[in-house]
């Protein structure tokens, strides 16, 4: 009743919409339901997105084993553990990769992952070649590509020695997208 | 009988049950609707409910952690009282699904149900077959086995390829920089909550649209539709031959669900559930992936791809044909419905159903493939080593040796990604084949610094004498020089 009265005295402006106690009230309930939502959305995109920021364990030099374990000349199957690796992973935790031990502190170290489309490539020191069973992916030894659908060499870890140990930083699976 | 008559009126007096009971299962439809063409929208629904059961009664037990998920599959299959039921009906029901929701769309399609009035119809249908499909993808996810770990990271290694942020969309689909329980864990999030609230939303949106914008009558081969008249005539229709869909309507959705649901329960029983082979374990590299079913064809296509195009049709080509499925009831705007009017609809479904069809076939078998045990477990029939010198029966080591078999079949056996090798020699002439086998070409590798020229020789002396009897080997048509390994005693 009091609104209709102020305006019957004051007429607003043409275009202006009164404000009343119930648009006020209905603004204010608006935006602080906004504000709220937010409060529990913001948290919510962090938790699901966390994934995506990068993380200090990414980088992490992860052990290999002792170098004695992969003879000069020779290319040998390594596995490593996910420095992202939860209690509950089992066997997925562990990660494999090709160690070429060249000579001395000469390694390569290639990721298990085809550059076609991730399949696990095999070694074959026969031919010295590694072949990818899905779609006949074929790399050098020295992981250039030879032939089939992959468009590049096999992917390359980082690697370092210390004290007689091999670490490697294998804390995410290359792709395509941003080549290691 | 009194009390459930007055039980009823009272219910009804609060729910409206008579007003709810016109305006869905007993709304009235034109009766040329009822169609055994009209069936495959209902048995679809019915799959969806077993699903829903099934599947809610499987996460009772299953542990969607990469340590025990192979574990509860295996309880599931051999100790829980029906598991092994319960695993087959939510296996088979996912294949009839898929199955039947492709059929219902193709026949909306041949029979121009997505034109005018229906066209969001159709893209609300559209984006719940994709969440089909979603749903299929996840789900195979879940089993965790060998097949499901590789087939993960085939997916990533796709989404990877996206431009800028192929590292970001892996890492959020994977939940963590590498494939671990981080990814189960979402693949089992997005497959019981999320795509599940969205079919269902989406299903709620559809089943509307249906009703509001009534089941199409069955087409005629000259009519046109007229927006301007079209509704005021189906009013028509509807009142003139209309019946209610339950249950004057109904009858042969009734007839065919239940034979859906009997055929499902048949698989279940007699074929039973998708054994998963073998625990994830990513150091088990002797494995060769392979997809379920409906993504064979896909599988097929990113083989057969030139390497050229496979990132660009990943990253194009596959969300426009997305958007083109979504924009079919706005390209075709032709008011005719019926198919024998409408080639170009019947050509595209023809073309689309035959490429998905050798796709699969494809890649079920797979020929790209190498055979990578083919070297050292494929025998060498006798009559290509039968009497050859020994430097040839060298060569014919090496071939097995050197993996060249894992590509290369002879008589038909050995992989069939290169050339089959029993006729090699009238193909290639002798220097030919020297130089292919040290710098390989295209497909091949280069086998030159892991090859002594002593065993090239070999190889080659054995891969001339690969002719059959009465085709003599290619000659050059200059005279060939000596051969690098003279077999001249003197
Ligand atoms: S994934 Fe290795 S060739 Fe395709």
């Amino acid at each position: 009743m009091a609104e209709e009265h102020d305006h019957e005295h004051e007429p607003l402006p043409e275009g202006v919409p009164p404000v009343t106690r119930r648009g006020l009230l209905f603004n204010l309930g608006l935006g602080a339901n906004v504000v709220a939502a937010s409060m529990i959305g913001i948290p919510i995109i962090g938790y699901v997105f966390s994934a995506v920021f990068k993380e200090k364990a990414q980088q992490a030099w992860i052990p290999l084993g002792r170098i004695e374990q992969f003879p000069e000349g020779q290319t040998r199957l390594a596995t490593y553990t996910n420095p992202f690796r939860r209690p509950w992973d089992g066997f997925v935790a562990d990660i494999p990769c090709w160690v070429r031990h060249i000579e001395n502190d000469n390694f390569q170290i290639f990721a298990i992952n085809c550059a076609h489309l991730g399949c696990p490539v095999r070694w074959f020191p026969q031919s010295g070649l590694f072949m990818c069973p899905c779609h006949g992916g074929v790399y050098y030894e020295d992981g250039s590509r030879a032939s089939g659908p992959p468009p590049r060499g096999l992917y390359e870890y980082e690697y370092r020695i210390r004290n007689g140990h091999l670490e490697v930083r294998g804390g995410e699976t290359p792709n395509l997208s941003e080549s290691v | 009988m009194k009390i459930f008559a007055s039980i009823y009126q009272w219910l009804d007096d609060r729910l409206a049950l008579g007003r709810l009971y016109d305006q869905s299962i007993g709304h009235r439809i034109p009766a040329s609707a009822s169609s055994w063409f009209y069936v495959f929208g209902s048995a679809t629904l019915a799959c969806l409910a077993i699903q829903l059961v099934t599947g809610t009664c499987l996460a009772l037990v299953y542990v969607p952690s990469p340590e025990f998920a192979y574990a509860s599959i295996e309880y599931l299959d051999y100790t829980q009282p029906f598991g092994w039921l319960l695993r087959g009906l939510h296996f088979w029901g996912s294949n009839f699904m898929v199955a039947l929701v492709t059929i219902h769309m193709i026949q909306v399609f041949l029979f121009g149900a997505y034109k005018y009035p229906r066209e969001l119809t159709w893209v609300v249908g559209s984006t719940l077959f994709l969440c089909v499909i979603a749903m299929a993808f996840t789900g195979q996810g879940l089993r965790f086995d060998q097949d499901g770990y590789w087939g993960l990271e085939i997916v990533m290694s796709i989404l990877g390829r996206i431009p800028f942020v192929g590292m970001e969309a892996t890492h959020l689909v994977q939940g963590s920089p590498i494939i671990s329980g981080a990814t189960l864990s979402r693949f089992f999030t997005i497959h019981v909550f999320v795509v599940p609230a969205v079919i269902i939303s989406l299903l709620v949106i559809h089943i509307r649209l249906v009703l509001l914008m009534g089941i199409s009558e069955y087409p005629v081969a000259g009519k046109k539709i007229d927006p301007e008249t079209y509704r005021e005539d189906y009013e028509k229709l509807v009142e003139r031959t209309g019946e209610r869909l339950m249950p004057e309507g109904g009858g042969k959705d009734l007839v065919f669900t239940a034979l859906i649901l009997t055929a499902i329960v048949t698989c279940a029983v007699v074929i039973g559930p998708k054994i998963p082979n073998g625990p994830a374990d990513p150091s088990l590299i002797h494995t060769v992936p392979r997809p379920d079913f409906y993504f064979l064809s896909l599988f097929a296509v990113f083989a057969l791809m030139p390497p050229y195009m496979e990132s660009f049709s990943i990253v194009y080509l596959l969300p426009l044909s997305i958007v083109i499925l979504f924009a079919v009831p706005f390209i075709s705007r032709g008011q005719e419905r019926h198919w024998s009017k409408r080639p170009g609809a019947i050509i595209t479904v023809v073309l689309v159903m035959t490429s998905l069809v050798i796709l699969a076939y494809e890649g079920l078998t797979s020929p790209w493939s190498p055979h990578m045990n083919a070297w050292s477990g494929v025998p060498i029939q006798p009559q290509f080593v039968q009497g050859r010198t020994p430097l040839e029966h060298v060569g014919a080591t090496i071939v097995q040796g050197k993996q060249c078999r894992n590509c290369h079949s002879i008589d038909g056996t050995g992989g069939k990604r290169g050339p089959d090798l029993s006729g090699v020699a009238t193909r290639l002439t002798y220097n030919q084949l020297v130089r292919q086998v040290l710098q390989g070409d295209g497909n091949m590798p280069a086998f030159g610094r892991h090859l002594s020229p002593y065993e090239v020789t070999a190889l080659v002396s054995f891969l001339h004498t690969l002719h059959p009897e009465n085709e003599p080997p290619s000659q050059n048509s200059a005279p060939e020089p000596a051969p690098p390994i003279s077999t001249d005693p003197y």
